[in-house]
């Protein structure tokens, strides 16, 4: 794979990502202090290194520990979120694409209803019935929910595959249908499925902030976002205390901003349409190995984590579709 | 009367739609253990406020609002009753208010912030990404890159920021709230000058939000469009670039239609923190409120406005789809 070639934008996603990762691993063992501990009185200024790096918050907590320790539960939150998302919402695309007849309708007819329900609202309601949200228990939740417009576009592209030959030699050859999917389905999505789970991953951690500025956030954590929450209800904006607000509003543009650039640049790597003027240059790329149109461009992450997936008209084969 | 029965489908799908999101609605706050009733009266005596005789009436009146003794699918029944006919019920919180007059206050103001700014943002942010993806060079990339920071900065974030360095520290806006202290409001010029300074603010954050969002959705699908068979060939044929343009325009512009519809609870949940934020008297604020004090019926209310908002708006988009492209109307009638 010599043809591989990163473009700077991905060098940059990566340097950004590795250092909030580091933050967030590294942060909590260096900081040392307990972020629930009262350090000093109501949004004292920054002072020196130590816990008073960035000030305190209006507990008179150390807003460096809440920082660390709030960059790490996002992190957790939007992995474990974005994986459990991204394996439902494969499971349900694979196979309503593969199988189609009644399972697809089925399948399908679900994804279409959560597609139109917006996710945030499923969430706010789930996490007002939650009295004890722990963050495993809001990671779950939002897992759960924000799988359709993967499902969507995964159901999308299978179809496209189950047409191609080498499906039928598997199936002669009387490969059972869990070997068929994971290992001549699978495959061709794959560069696809990263790439969305970057997103969901990045939309999971905008969520969790969202709810938690609303009052819904962990219980038995700080999050970026409870950070927020606090900072607002406090009139710290209005007071001018900025290390109680800046620090966590520039940590969680980073963590989405690198996120969403990590994407964007994997989305060049994968789909070469993207690549203006690259394409005509080389030669030889035969159209019969490039992906299963990659649906135009990827999905799109608005404000408030809520994925968007690429257009719903999908179930249309556009114009010469492949 | 292919278009006919087109929308008559899209209307079943949107009731069908509708019913689920109906169910949630009344399932998911009811998973709560033990009753809510209950949960909410012991937060009223526990403040102390209310004396036996209000607390035992509340009590009684909401088990009776709600049917909480009755069979659940009874209580659905009543549910989908009371919604189909406009009533909300009454608010936990702030009894003996009605939910429908809490939502009446508060609707307009974010239905007045969020409309526009979703417009423009979205005719700007295409406007934007269209000639980013034409021009091409320098100017592509840094609109690009400006546009995905704008994308990929939760909106809250900016909306603070914007709040910190404009009001706060420049001195330039009002500070938060929709109107000035001792005004009420009404419609007249010097409300309405008034408001619009509180205005500014919370709109440009909602604003340059989707306009980043949507500027990258446009460059790159107007760029996909650009590589694609049709101009290639149309190219070859010796077509003038403008004509080309315009094609190309035509083809992106589709996925941004749909783009603004679903984009648009994204929107409405970001918006809703903004109003937060700046202290805005809309449905956000008034969410806020009704999370922190548990008003279970507020809550549900707001997201079933929400919900509807979310199906009248993909509605249209359907509709509009049906009208302008006819692949989409011919592949769902199955004449294909």
């Amino acid at each position: 794979m010599k043809s591989v070639s990163f473009t700077p934008r991905f060098y940059v996603a990566a340097v950004m990502l590795a250092i909030v990762l580091l933050i967030a691993i590294i942060g909590p063992l260096v900081v040392q202090t307990d972020p629930n501990a009262t350090v000093g009185g109501l949004y004292d200024r920054p002072a020196g290194w130590g816990p008073l790096l960035l000030g305190t918050d209006n507990e008179g907590q150390s807003v460096i520990a809440n920082l660390v320790y709030g960059t790490r539960t996002s992190l957790i939150v939007g992995l474990l979120a974005g994986t459990i998302a991204t394996i439902i919402g494969l499971f349900v695309g694979i196979v309503a694409g593969f199988r189609g007849g009644l399972v697809d309708n089925l399948l399908s007819s679900l994804t279409n209803i959560f597609l139109v329900i917006p996710v945030i609202i499923v969430v706010i309601l789930l996490s007002v019935a939650l009295d004890n949200r722990s963050i495993f228990t809001l990671a779950f939740v939002m897992g759960i929910t924000s799988w359709p417009w993967l499902a969507r576009a995964v159901r999308a592209q299978t179809t496209s595959v189950r047409t191609r030959e080498h499906i039928d030699v598997a199936m002669m050859s009387g490969a059972n249908l869990p070997s068929i999917l994971l290992r001549d389905v699978l495959p061709y999505l794959l560069s696809y499925v990263v790439m969305a789970f970057v997103l969901q991953v990045s939309g999971a951690i905008l969520l969790e902030s969202t709810l938690s500025m609303l009052g819904l956030g962990p219980t038995n954590a700080v999050s970026l976002g409870i950070m927020l929450y606090w900072a607002i209800a406090w009139g710290s904006v209005r007071t001018g205390a900025w290390w109680a607000f800046v620090p966590p509003t520039v940590m969680l543009t980073i963590i989405s901003f690198s996120l969403l650039l990590l994407q964007s640049s994997l989305d060049e790597l994968f789909n070469p349409r993207l690549r203006r003027g690259k394409i005509r240059r080389k030669k030889g790329a035969d159209p019969r190995f490039e992906l299963p149109a990659a649906e135009g461009p990827s999905p799109q992450l608005t404000a408030a984590g809520v994925v968007e997936g690429p257009a719903p008209i999908q179930d249309t084969p556009k114009e010469g579709g492949r | 009367m292919n278009l006919a029965r087109y929308f008559l489908s899209k209307i079943g799908w949107y009731l069908l739609v509708f019913f689920v999101a109906l169910i949630l609605n009344f399932i998911l706050p009811r998973l709560i253990p033990g009753n809510p009733v209950d949960a909410l009266v012991a937060q009223m005596t526990r403040g102390g406020g209310a004396s036996g005789d209000a607390v035992k009436a509340v009590y009684e009146n909401f088990m009776k609002e709600f049917g909480l003794d009755q069979p659940l699918w009874k209580q659905f029944l009543t549910y989908v009753g009371n919604v189909l006919q406009g009533d909300l019920g009454t608010s936990f919180a702030q009894y003996p208010a009605s939910v429908n007059s809490l939502i009446a206050q508060a609707l307009p103001w974010s239905i007045a912030l969020q409309l526009p700014a979703i417009i423009v943002g979205w005719v700007v942010g295409n406007i934007v990404g269209a000639i980013a993806a034409f021009k091409g060079g320098w100017f592509d990339r840094g609109i690009f890159l400006s546009a995905l920071f704008l994308s990929a900065i939760p909106p809250y974030c900016l909306a603070i920021i914007l709040l910190f360095v404009a009001a706060v520290q420049g001195g330039f806006f009002p500070v938060g709230g929709a109107y000035s202290f001792g005004l009420s409001p009404e419609f007249s010029l010097a409300f309405f000058g008034d408001a619009i300074t509180y205005f500014w603010l919370p709109f440009w954050s909602i604003v340059l939000v989707f306009i980043g969002g949507q500027a990258v959705g446009m460059r790159s699908m107007a760029i996909y469009e650009n590589g694609a068979d049709y101009v290639n060939y149309g190219r070859g044929l010796g077509l003038r670039d403008n004509t080309a343009v315009r094609y190309i325009f035509r083809n992106a512009m589709l996925p941004q239609i749909t783009g603004l519809a679903l984009s648009i609870a994204g929107m409405i949940a970001g918006a809703l923190i903004i109003e937060l934020v700046f202290s805005y008297p809309g449905l956000g604020s008034l969410l806020f409120a009704a999370i922190g004090q548990s008003d279970y019926p507020v809550i549900q209310a707001i997201m079933l406005i929400l919900t509807i908002a979310m199906l009248i708006a993909n509605f249209f988009v359907d509709l509009l789809y049906g009208i302008i492209d006819p692949r989409i109307r011919a592949a769902q009638s199955g004449d294909r």
